[in-house]
């Protein structure tokens, strides 16, 4: 009846019901999303759409001249933009090297602290710590820790023998990009490691004690059994990583300000709003990060296309 | 019969494989060392700047930066901790992050679970639609989007107000709970609704009573994340509020400033107490919260 | 029965670390208000009274206004004291909120109320750099101030007046100065602080070779490098104290001329060498923080670093540094970039009168000396400046120093573009500084200022 992609165990029982119940059912669907709806509309709508309108058009922020419409100006010169380009590259770089490993170390510690194991409750809280300090005080404190005169890090390093004198980690252009993904993967990887807890802890116990006494060992289950079982779990987890470290700001204002080799995207369309006040060139500048993340949306969701057939 | 004694037995043992190899001899030997080596690794990892970050506000403000690096205070003191707990904006802030992340997360569990039920176990034309409006919400960078909700706040009145947080978090916590609560719910076999349904149970039953405690670990876990990222974001916060006594715990925490006055002296001793007291009391919920979700589930629903 | 007492355990557990904290927090609590919550020891002295405030309140007494002022912390304990002592005196209700304490969310605060023509603020407090962006929205103080802007240093008062209109009062100054150590420059066999540059470089450089030996941290020399504003007033001085400009000069851009680039590339050579090689992202907090430790022979920031290197309580070398003018290139002057903040009134304030005599008093000759004295400003009214008591308590104010040639950011030529021609300069300084010659960065600077100022 409905072509709209379907949850994987088909209801046979409700379509013998017949359509008068499938169309109370769309009725009441729509019903209950009645208030996300409202909400998406009244809290998303009207910004995305003024942003939509303000890319055409040279806005600035002082509003001390009239506002004009210019079409596609905005984009034309966008284009050309090296300094965006940049940002777009280093972003795209940041995303890519931490989405990978917080994904790695998530699952790991995600894995450990399922297993039983005396404490596991305290690993679940201690786990939650990086996530739970708020960034700007995070990303200030490991801007302190990484100094490369007072830095607790280079400090340790030396004493350990593992650095053979300190690094000024932020300051060095080879290892800027490094320090800030390494900031954001202390701090955003207990977001995944608690995602992909939760999925696994639904998954249903008997399946294991199913294939133990099948006989297969611990990685066969991994493989066979938690993986494609956490794939919902682990697409959503990517999804949401993805979009949050494609928009990434605050580590990389604390870090680097306004520095021009090391901006991200949200960087430079906040320099370009704010301080350059030019409302209208942002909003181009928004709506092409808008694009480019929908760029990766599509990706993954052609991936989990193919993941279920 | 079978199914009172299949609801006796746990029903999360996913650890059951290790355990097997654990319980014999050379899996104890082997796989012992190397997975607590990991559990402390781990642990290092999460904490030692939260150690730093405890360390550093014992510390009185002279000692912090002193090279040698002091890994344990010398010369240990409360001051931080008093001149943090005596700022009357930092003690308004805690429970003003408090009214805010706990409504956010709150109305997000609400209207997502709500959604997520419709979106996940009913076949409909524009699902997909609604998935991917929900998420084009987060796809935007914040700052593109501040001036017009900036407009629309001063509108409704709200500038200032605890209400202009409230309703910009669900932004970005609502599409995430959504989605995640999707998910979930997709992953639930339909012969439990199927019975349900077969017994007279109205769709909102079903929800109520079947669905939602099977996902608990779901909502326990997005409704922690939404309290969290209601709790620590910083640029609606600092864009909408204006009076110190309306301040949340970010905003607070950033605008602590030495007794000189001047804003370039920022007093790390503080900062590092503030951060603190405002960490540890989320980890013990935790504590308490966690022991729940088990309970939850091996109390849980009749399988199979 | 196994899982009844665990949570037996774990609420217990629970409920005695929540007394626990509860008890810890309010005896601290306690403690904390019979001792000092900041400030309070510091408003012993009283804010003063308001001149001619019989006839101020029958004109305007019970108007309400609203005033931006400094942000939370000490300078808004003194808003608070100065802004009730007003409200007492003239019947004019003064709602004092603080601005953000980062400059540029406080500058979209500003801009957001002013382009939405709100008349949600009536005074606010705004930088040294933001006259000539925010002049469109700001009454002329001219008319009814201009006898009482006399009194304030000239060079403020010229870089508030945009168009001949008097945009704003000069409120506080703040001016750039070179703190050294005074141990060490005896330890090394030096007399004097340095005059020049390439002196400050010398001496930088046998000081940080000879502390290293005990203390591998230690480095000579620290200052603002970090691609943010403070950058823009540090190199500031290193040009204009070199004969090099000042960026723009009467509308012209002069940044791009021999001089910079050879002042540009000594600085650059110095980085790592006799800075650490993290000064291109130090701020004035972590400038301040490595000469306090004692980390640091010389250190160019503003006056307020004085206080905390004075304060036992954050300080480790008490007594053992000095404050002077910063060195001047071969054949300049030594100079200091000109900061501080100012008091303006919005044009869209509905109680314009009633906000002009309440910046009428925060200006004057009295307050500016409570302030100075109880906040360590640094007052913009150079009779104020020379009062013993002042200059007791704030020692950069001796006449030596406080009479610096002060030099301006180009902020009146670029107009509303300031902040994106400041961002055009800082961030080819900060290149400069990590690496880049200056004379491949200093000709794109050239035309981005060029393509602002048409």
């Amino acid at each position: 009846m409905s072509t709209v992609a379907t949850p994987p165990v088909p209801t046979t029982r409700r379509r013998r019901r017949g359509t008068k119940l499938q169309r109370r059912q769309t009725r009441l669907a729509w019903l209950l999303l009645l208030p996300s709806l409202a909400v998406v509309a009244l809290v998303a709508v009207y910004p995305l759409g003024k942003t939509f309108f303000q890319s055409f058009t040279d806005q600035e922020f002082l509003g001390l001249t009239p506002t004009k419409w210019v079409g596609l100006e905005n984009y034309r010169v966008l284009w050309h933009d090296t300094l965006f380009r940049h940002s777009v590259w280093v972003t795209i770089k940041f995303t890519l090297i931490t989405v990978s490993i917080e994904f790695v170390l998530g699952l790991i510690i995600a894995l450990t602290v399922n297993s039983h194991f005396k404490g596991r409750g305290v690993m679940r809280a201690v786990m939650l710590v990086p996530w739970a300090i708020p960034t700007v005080v995070a990303a200030q404190m490991w801007k302190w820790m990484l100094d490369d005169v007072f830095g607790v890090v280079n400090d340790a390093g030396v004493r350990l023998h593992i650095l053979s004198h300190s690094q000024a980690w932020i300051s060095d252009p080879s290892t800027a990009l490094a320090s800030v993904c390494a900031v954001d993967i202390w701090k955003t990887t207990p977001f995944v490691a608690l995602l992909l807890l939760a999925g696994l802890q639904v998954i249903p116990g008997d399946l294991y004690e199913a294939a133990d006494v099948d006989g297969a060992n611990a990685l066969q289950q991994f493989w066979k059994i938690t993986l494609p079982l956490l794939g919902p779990a682990i697409v959503v987890t990517l999804v949401f990583r993805t979009l949050d470290a494609l928009r990434v700001f605050d580590v990389f204002y604390v870090f680097f300000g306004n520095r021009p080799d090391t901006q991200s995207m949200a960087i430079y369309a906040q320099s370009t709003i704010v301080g350059d006040g030019h409302v209208g060139y942002g909003a181009a500048v928004s709506i092409t990060i808008f694009l480019i993340i929908a760029i990766f949306v599509v990706i993954y969701m052609t991936l989990n296309k193919a993941r279920t057939e | 019969m079978s199914a009172a004694a299949e609801a006796a037995r746990p029903v999360t043992r996913p650890a059951s494989r290790s355990r097997r190899l654990r319980k014999s001899r050379f899996g104890r030997f082997l796989f012992r060392t190397p997975f607590y080596l990991l559990v402390a690794v781990i642990i290092v990892y999460c904490l030692f700047p939260f150690y730093w970050a405890i360390r550093s506000s014992f510390m009185p403000e002279a000692d912090l930066f002193v090279t040698p690096l002091q890994y344990f205070p010398s010369q240990p003191t409360l001051n931080n901790y008093r001149d943090v707990l005596s700022a009357s904006f930092f003690t308004d802030a805690l429970l003003n992050s408090t009214i805010v992340a706990a409504s956010v997360t709150l109305l997000s569990l609400a209207i997502g679970s709500t959604a997520a039920f419709v979106l996940g176990r009913f076949r409909f034309h524009g699902r997909s639609f609604v998935m991917y409006l929900m998420l084009s919400m987060t796809m935007f960078p914040q700052i593109a989007i501040l001036g017009a909700l900036y407009t629309m706040i001063n509108a409704a009145g709200l500038y200032d107000k605890l209400g202009a947080l409230i309703f910009s978090y669900l932004i970005f916590t609502l599409p995430f709970t959504i989605w995640v609560l999707t998910s979930f719910m997709r992953t639930l076999p339909a012969e439990l609704e199927e019975a349900a349904y077969v017994d007279g149970a109205t769709p909102l039953q079903v929800f109520w009573k079947v669905l939602l405690p099977l996902i608990a670990p779901g909502l326990v876990t997005t409704g922690l994340l939404a309290f969290i990222s209601a709790w620590n974001e910083y640029l609606y916060a600092l864009s909408f509020i204006q009076s110190p006594s309306n301040y949340t715990v970010p905003l607070a925490i950033t605008s602590f400033v030495s007794k000189t006055g001047s804003a370039f002296a920022v007093p790390w001793g503080q900062v590092m107490a503030a951060t603190v007291i405002v960490t540890l009391p989320l980890i013990l919920a935790v504590l308490i919260l966690q022991k729940r979700i088990i309970a939850g589930l091996t109390a849980g629903a009749v399988k199979g | 029965m196994r899982r009844v007492k665990r949570h037996r355990t774990t609420l217990a557990l629970a409920g005695l670390t929540g007394a626990v904290t509860l008890v810890v927090w309010l005896t601290i609590a306690a403690a904390g208000s019979a001792g000092t919550a900041g400030s309070s020891s510091r408003s012993a002295v009283a804010a003063p009274p308001v001149p001619n405030a019989a006839a101020i309140k029958a004109k305007y007494g019970g108007q309400s206004i609203t005033f931006v002022g400094d942000s939370v912390g000490g300078g808004h304990v003194r808003d608070l004291a100065l802004a009730s002592r007003f409200s007492k005196d003239t019947g004019i209700k003064v709602k004092v909120v603080p601005h953000p304490t980062a400059s540029d969310a406080s500058y979209s605060q500003l801009v957001r109320v002013f382009s939405s023509h709100s008349s949600s603020i009536d005074v606010a407090m705004i930088d040294v750099v933001w006259p000539g962006a925010l002049a469109p929205f700001l009454v002329d103080l001219k008319p009814k101030l201009g006898t009482q802007a006399k009194l304030h240093a000239a060079g403020i008062v010229q870089n508030d007046t945009v168009d001949g209109r008097l945009v704003a009062m000069p409120w506080f100054g703040d001016f750039g100065i070179l703190y050294y150590r005074t141990d060490l420059l005896a330890k090394y066999g030096y007399s004097a602080p340095p005059t020049t540059w390439d002196q400050l470089f010398a001496m930088a450089k046998k000081i940080q070779d000879g502390e290293q030996k005990t203390n591998p941290n230690f480095y000579g020399f620290v200052f603002q490098g970090n691609a943010y504003e403070g950058l823009t007033c540090d190199a500031l001085e290193w040009l204009a104290s070199s004969g090099a400009g000042s960026f723009i000069d009467h509308g012209q851009v002069t940044i791009n001329n021999p001089k910079a680039v050879s002042v540009l590339d000594s600085f650059r050579a110095q980085i790592g060498k006799t800075t650490p090689r993290g000064v291109t992202t130090y701020q004035e907090g972590e400038a301040h923080t490595a000469f306090v430790s004692g980390d640091a022979a010389f250190m160019r920031n503003w006056p307020y670093a004085y206080s905390i290197a004075a304060d036992p309580s954050t300080s480790k070398i008490v007594g053992k540094f000095n404050v002077t003018v910063l060195p001047h290139g071969a054949g300049g002057t030594s100079v200091g970039t000109v900061g501080g903040w100012q008091l303006a009134v919005s044009k869209y304030s509905k109680h314009q009168d009633a906000a002009i005599e309440f910046v009428r008093y925060m200006t004057s000759p009295a307050v500016e000396k409570f302030d100075a004295i109880t906040n360590t400003n640094v007052p913009t009214i150079p009779a104020v400046a020379k009062d013993p008591a002042v200059v007791k308590v704030n020692p950069y104010l001796k006449p030596e120093i406080a009479g610096v040639a002060r030099v301006t950011r180009p902020a009146n030529s670029l107009k509303a573009h300031y902040n994106e021609g400041s961002q055009d300069i800082y961030q080819g300084i900060n290149q400069i500084l990590n690496g880049a010659p200056a004379s491949s960065v200093l000709p794109s600077i050239e035309s981005k200022l060029k393509a602002l100022l048409k």
